[in-house]
């Protein structure tokens, strides 16, 4: 199936799910106070990008995300290349992580609002420990992988601890450590707004969640939009990033032999 | 050629057995390669050939007996030997250029000189031009000969071989053995090769050694090969001194063959 035809595909059924929206409003089928219409929804997104008062909230949503993102991941994958390399600490604390990864985070918004206060920091906190556990398990799984005949290799030709952490460890986890990064970035967005719904001044799930009080639902809509394109162009960042850091791997069904 | 018979051997192994649980691979093996001299090992499918290498690499330990290295008993990692693995060992997320430049930088040289003298070895082994491949880029025969250049530029005096052609196709196969012989005479390294392929274990080797049929595997026979050096491996393939040592091997080890078939 080529690219092009998918894409018109995607193209026409927005747009039939758009217009229907539209004109199930419009027909007085649906009520306009309950789903708001296209047409309004964009007009308001454009006001609010038209006076600026967006850039405020998409800012410290971002911060909120970018911070939960780096601090989780670096201190995840820190974490996990010191448990796989060390066997005994990993299972004195597999229970620990494990317990404590199965917390549902929403719960915590509160603890870490009433910690860290009604800022960034609260958020940031609640992201952090989305992605840590994401970048720690497969970080770890990543380096359990690593291949005996590659390791053995790296050792016969004279690689020292570092050396193989960084020649062999690391980049054998990579793979696994980059393509957990865009669920990581997932996660992180949806601690910045969990946390900025449950309590904030400020950011892309307050702006949801103040509409929502005074059922402005196009504004909720809107703050839908916004968020959905911002979490989009996330991932599409860190896939380019992924590609760059991954030229080494076949890709499906292409190995060996492409001489 | 005449090779020193009184010299510390290279790699001697006494009495040495090794237990995978309760499964016991290869037992009380008593071997010696002396010091500049090539020694080929064939033996059925399973037998233990790896095992063997394994060990006097000093990746995992005898369960019983001694491996000594230059007359000294082995600890940790064999550091004189180089060890070509009979699966891929390539490191995927580095090209040819980077994998054979490895044990160099891991040794402290300077990246431009690594990568000289990597490039060099490249050339040698007919990869001039695929510097910045990456494995899965290679075909299996070129990804082999990698990893043996990538082997050869830290010069060994010890060289641990585990079928290292049997991928390749029959010329290139022939190149890299006459290659081989041709570096192995030049400097004298010791050279434990492992080969299901009896023709090219004579071609190339001082001396057959064959395996049992495993379990508890060990070596039963030990031909010394008295065919004229430097040779060709396609041309001595044809003289009747390589054909009446062929018979003689192929006469214990169709035995072997048929034994590990027959438990399998
Ligand atoms: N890590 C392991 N765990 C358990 N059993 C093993 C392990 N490695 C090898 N063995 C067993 O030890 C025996 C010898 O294995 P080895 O790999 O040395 O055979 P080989 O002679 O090299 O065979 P081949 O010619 O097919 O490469 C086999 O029966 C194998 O199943
Ligand atoms: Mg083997």
């Amino acid at each position: 199936m080529d690219k092009r035809r998918v894409r018109l595909l995607q193209l026409a059924l927005l747009v039939f799910l758009v217009l229907g929206w539209e004109f199930s409003v419009r027909l007085g089928w649906v009520d306009a106070f309950f789903f708001s219409k296209p047409s309004e929804i964009a007009l308001r997104i454009f006001e609010w990008f038209k006076s600026g008062e967006v850039y405020r909230h998409l800012w410290i949503t971002l911060a909120e995300t970018v911070l939960a993102f780096t601090s989780g991941t670096l201190v995840g994958v820190a974490f996990g290349l010191w448990l796989a390399l060390s066997p005994v600490a990993a299972a004195v604390l597999d229970p620990f992580l494990k317990a404590l990864n199965s917390v549902p985070r929403v719960i915590l918004a509160p603890i870490f609002t009433l910690w860290f206060g009604l800022g960034i920091a609260s958020k940031v906190a609640l992201g952090f420990t989305l992605v840590f556990f994401i970048a720690f398990f497969n970080t770890y799984q990543g380096i359990r992988e690593v291949s005996p005949v590659v390791l053995a290799n790296a050792r016969m030709l004279g690689a020292g601890r570092n050396q193989l952490l960084r020649h062999v460890y690391l980049p054998s986890a990579a793979s696994w450590i980059l393509s957990s990064l865009r669920t990581s970035v997932g996660f992180a967005v949806i601690g910045a707004v969990v946390g900025e719904y449950l309590g904030a001044s400020a950011g892309l799930g307050y702006v949801i969640s103040q509409a929502e009080g005074v059922f402005d639902t196009t504004s909720v809509f809107a703050g839908i939009v916004v968020l959905a394109v911002f979490v989009v162009l996330l991932d599409v960042a860190v896939s380019v990033v992924e590609r760059r850091l991954l030229v080494w791997r076949p890709e499906p069904g292409q190995e060996g032999g492409t001489v | 050629m005449v090779r020193p018979t009184n010299s510390t051997p290279a790699v001697e192994l006494l009495r040495v057995t090794q237990r995978f649980g309760e499964y016991t691979a290869v037992a009380d093996v008593d071997l010696r390669v002396d010091e500049g001299e090539f020694v080929a090992v064939v033996g059925p499918t399973g037998c233990g050939k790896s095992t063997l290498l394994n060990m006097i690499a000093g990746l995992r330990p005898p369960a019983a007996g001694e491996v000594r290295v230059f007359g000294q008993s082995l600890e940790g990692l064999n550091r004189r030997a180089g060890y070509l693995f009979q699966a891929d060992a390539l490191l995927p997320w580095k090209t040819a250029l980077g994998n054979v430049a490895l044990g160099l930088s891991f040794a402290g040289t300077a990246r431009e000189e690594a990568e000289a003298r990597a490039r060099g070895w490249l050339a040698k082994v007919g990869l001039g031009g695929f510097e910045d491949r990456y494995p899965h880029q290679l075909s299996g025969g070129m990804r082999k000969r990698v990893a043996l250049a990538q082997v050869l530029i830290m010069d060994p005096k010890i060289l641990l071989m585990d079928e290292p052609f049997s991928a390749l196709d029959v010329q290139t196969r022939q190149l890299m053995e006459n290659e081989l012989l041709r570096l192995w005479e030049e400097d004298q390294k010791s050279v434990l090769f492992v080969t299901h392929d009896l023709e090219e274990a004579i071609a190339l080797a001082d001396r057959v050694v064959v395996m049992s049929a495993g379990p508890a595997s060990r070596p039963i026979g030990n031909f010394p090969v008295s065919l004229e050096r430097p040779r060709d491996v396609t041309e001595v393939r044809l003289t009747e001194a390589f054909l009446e040592i062929h018979r003689e091997v192929w006469g214990l080890l169709r035995e072997e063959v048929m034994r590990a078939h027959g438990q399998a």
